[in-house]
């Protein structure tokens, strides 16, 4: 199986005929040889390029290296060192904007398929059994975490390595964050999750589950006992359009589907006991992640037509273009500059359709993109007996208003500094809770800053 | 991390006590807030208000009618066993303040929220007058726990069995008619009994209490499943409630927001049914 430095290896996927019908993985990974074969591309530079798009940093072509060698082993430990979670974060990053590219390579033909490599040798890894890290002498120190999601998982997973010990405290009844309610099984299997779970267990880092700080205890109460706080919150609050007919049954907030099918797994109903409206003609509004996540999984549940609105054009989707890709091929449309106006009932409050009106960009506004202004006279109804809105999530304030001196900007994200340390002493704060939605693995980023500022911070006191 | 179950039993035929042994919920609960619970592994997450707590034992009771799949199968639960999940306390507390007279009305299953609270505020002083119905006398609640925090104490079937012979809020009616000087009336049960309690108590300008019980999932406003609409607002139960101001809530939109999972709740319980009796449908 010769491969040209311009070509890529192509990754085994499930049919999109198939693929449409179940929930299990769609992109299949790279057979061992295919792996070498991938990572023989790299050229090795002096000054890799792609390492300055990795947000972690991950040593790209040192593990590259190793996986053109055979040594998958060693591979792993590279990535390891730089990454508590490189079998989610192969499969999630956005690779195409980061790692990929800024290798040198993509100028001329394709970047090397980092990404999928990263998988590649974190599967070789869980099907061997994973190695644990010995962790250092216990610092005596005890920081406590809120959120089990990419941030907070990574600041305890390095909190950990270095001594501490550490608890984190999640409101849901399983670990995970977004990993596990809201990315689906078929883009993200949860055994790898909970696998990624364990290992951070295993570095010794309790997870108290069905513990929603704000209510149970507050960070407050929390610092009385540990000598810092993460805070690792997520931004898990659903926007909606705010406009008629959104409380009409049938429409759901992308989050209240997702949890249903991702957490609760409605999709094996009546298996699993929580029930999901699978509707005939779903309409999901919006262009991101979480909006391809929401059409996809309606698909599977058995939609027999699935439209995506969004406002603007596809160019400007925020989505990754796999996902994009992804759900064309299992035959989503897409309806572009498209904006809903009104959600329409049958009068006994079940939604029979949306109204939407057709958009034009015009110039740019402050974010660089173009501002979507409606058609006047466009107005048009789809029909749709379940509506699911995808237009984005803003940070939870249960935290801060049960925090004491802990400040907020306007759009509810906790003021951190680059290190993660907010307005108040001792706690430190990072993810999306932060930023606002982003990205995995910036919100490990996020984490692992903190971790190294709360270890100065505490081993100073 | 399962939670131990301390006491169970069937208080009235349909309704059944349970008491959880959570000593960090314990510690922190208040009357008014609920509690979210999930039996096992493929069970759903369903809310239950807190009916009673004991900081020193570590526990919380919660009073429960057997009405579908989840509740039924908890209901089938013994002492000793264990649910798998057990997340609270949730939703804001109750107000309780010395306000001079507290009207409080509990209908059904509603009898056992409302005994925290009528506790509550007659230990802050208040006067409490509690009007308790139910459809028959054999499914009565707690009528000795609600005598002895009351200072009046109504009692109303619809079936004419005991008490008076009708509605909970034929008594309201009739004291606000009488002139009694009510400063609150909190009113929990079935949703058409707190929207016909609201009716009542409105053209007395009374302000008036009840607490929502739509649809929830995470009970932490993550979802908007439990979205209501409260003076035009869109608000969250589990987290901006679960108590609103009665005459400001859409019940309709209430009433059919939690008939949306109907055919689906059949079916599961259908299923349910099925397995525990071995029948080979
Ligand atoms: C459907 C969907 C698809 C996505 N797809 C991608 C993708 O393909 N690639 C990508 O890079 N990013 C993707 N993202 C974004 C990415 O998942 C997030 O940026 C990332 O998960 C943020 O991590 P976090 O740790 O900051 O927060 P989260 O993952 O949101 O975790 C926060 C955790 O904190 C818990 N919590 C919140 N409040 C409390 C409290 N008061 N007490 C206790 N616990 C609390 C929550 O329950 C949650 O478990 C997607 C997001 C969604 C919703
Ligand atoms: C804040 C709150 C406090 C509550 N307190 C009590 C209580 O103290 N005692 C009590 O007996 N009941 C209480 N309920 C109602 C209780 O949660 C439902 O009876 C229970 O969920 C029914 O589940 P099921 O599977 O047995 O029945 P199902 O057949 O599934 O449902 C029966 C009806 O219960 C409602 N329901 C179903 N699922 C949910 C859900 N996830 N969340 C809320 N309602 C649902 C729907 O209207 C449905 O038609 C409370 C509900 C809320 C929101
Ligand atoms: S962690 Fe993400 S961005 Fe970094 S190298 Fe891996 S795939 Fe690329
Ligand atoms: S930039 Fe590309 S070719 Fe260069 S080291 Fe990184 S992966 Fe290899
Ligand atoms: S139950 Fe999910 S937001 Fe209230």
């Amino acid at each position: 199986m010769g491969s040209s430095k311009l070509e890529r290896q192509k990754m085994p996927e499930q049919e999109p005929k198939i693929r449409r019908t179940n929930f299990n993985e769609v992109a299949l990974g790279f057979t061992a040889e295919q792996a070498t074969e991938e990572a023989k591309r790299c050229l090795q530079c002096k000054k890799p390029k792609c390492m300055e798009g990795c947000p972690v940093e991950v040593k790209i072509p040192s593990f590259l290296k190793y996986v053109a060698e055979g040594d998958f082993e060693s591979a792993i430990k590279e990535i390891k060192a730089d990454n508590a979670l490189p079998a989610v974060c192969g499969r999630v990053c956005p690779q195409e904007t980061q790692c990929e590219q800024a290798c040198i390579l993509g100028k001329k033909g394709a970047s090397v398929s980092i990404g999928r490599l990263e998988r590649f040798v974190a599967d070789y890894e869980r099907k061997k059994g994973v190695e644990i890290p010995s962790v250092p002498k216990p610092s005596g120190k005890k920081v406590a975490v809120v959120g089990s999601g990419p941030a907070g998982l990574t600041a305890a997973a390095d909190l950990a390595k270095m001594g501490h010990s550490v608890t984190i405290f999640e409101a849901l009844h399983e670990a995970g964050g977004v990993l596990t309610y809201g990315i689906p099984e078929f883009r993200l299997p949860k055994d790898i999750v909970n696998a990624e779970v364990e290992y951070v267990k295993k570095l010794g880092v309790t997870i108290l589950l069905d513990s929603v700080i704000g209510k149970i205890d507050t960070v407050d109460g929390l610092l009385d006992e540990f000598d810092a706080v993460f805070l690792g919150t997520g931004a898990g609050l659903p926007v909606f359009l705010d406009i008629d007919g959104e409380n009409l049954n049938g429409v759901y907030s992308a989050n209240e589907f997702l949890t249903r099918v991702n957490l609760m797994k409605s999709y094996k109903f009546p298996e699993y006991d929580t029930p999901i409206k699978k509707g005939k003609h779903v309409v999901v509004v919006g262009g991101g992640n979480v909006a391809m996540d929401s059409a996809r999984c309606a698909l599977r549940l058995g939609a027999e037509e699935v439209t995506v609105v969004y406002r603007r054009g596809e160019e400007e989707m925020p989505a990754r273009a796999e996902e994009i890709e992804h759900a064309k091929e299992e035959g989503i449309k897409f309806r572009l500059l498209t904006n809903p106006v009104r959600i329409i009932g049958d009068g006994k409050n079940w939604v029979t359709h949306i109204e939407c009106i057709n958009m034009y960009l015009c110039e740019p506004d402050e974010s660089g993109r173009c501002k979507p202004m409606p058609l006047a006279g466009s107005e048009h109804k789809i029909e749709a007996d379940v509506v699911i809105i995808a237009i984005g999530t803003s940070p939870n304030p249960l935290v801060p208003r049960t925090t004491q001196g802990l400040e907020i900007t306007k759009h509810g994200t906790v003021i951190a500094e680059e290190n993660g340390a907010t307005t108040k002493q001792g706690v430190y704060a990072g993810g999306d809770a932060v930023t606002g939605s982003a990205t995995v693995i910036s919100a490990m980023g996020a984490g692992k800053k903190a971790a190294r500022a709360i270890d100065e911070g505490i081993r100073a006191k | 991390m399962p939670f131990k179950i301390v006491t169970k039993k069937e208080l009235v035929p349909t309704i059944h006590l349970m008491e959880i042994s959570a000593p960090r919920i314990a510690k922190k609960a208040q009357p008014g807030q609920f509690v979210i619970l999930r039996i096992d592994e493929t069970g759903e997450r369903i809310p239950l208000t807190v009916a009673d707590f004991d900081r020193r034992k570590g526990t919380i009771t919660m009073i429960f009618q057997a009405v579908g799949k989840t509740t039924t199968q908890l209901s089938s639960l013994k002492a000793g066993g264990e649910l798998l999940d057990f997340i609270g306390p949730l939703g804001n507390p109750a107000h309780i303040e010395n306000l001079g007279t507290v009207i409080l009305v509990g209908g059904g299953v509603g009898v056992a929220p409302v005994f925290p609270q009528a506790r509550a505020f007659k230990e802050s002083g208040n006067k409490v007058i509690s009007i308790i119905g139910s459809r028959s006398a054999n499914l009565l609640l707690w009528e000795d726990r609600m005598r002895k925090v009351s200072d009046e104490l109504y009692i109303t079937t619809d079936d004419g069995t005991k008490g008076h012979h009708g509605f909970v809020t034929d008594i309201v009616k009739k004291l606000l008619e009488n002139g009694t000087k009510v400063e609150r009336v909190v009113a929990i049960g079935p949703p058409v009994m707190m929207r016909a309690v609201a009716g009542v108590t409105r053209p007395f300008n009374v302000k008036t209490i009840v607490s929502l019980n739509s649809i929830m999932v995470d009970g932490t406003g993550m979802c908007g499943a439990c979205r209501v609409l409260v003076g035009n607002e869109t608000k969250f139960a589990c987290v901006d409630g679960p108590e609103f101001d009665a005459h400001l809530v859409d019940f309709t939109l209430l009433m059919n927001r939690l008939a949306m999972y109907q055919p689906e709740e059949k079916l599961a319980f259908e299923k349910y049914k099925c397995e525990r009796e071995g029948c080979t449908c």
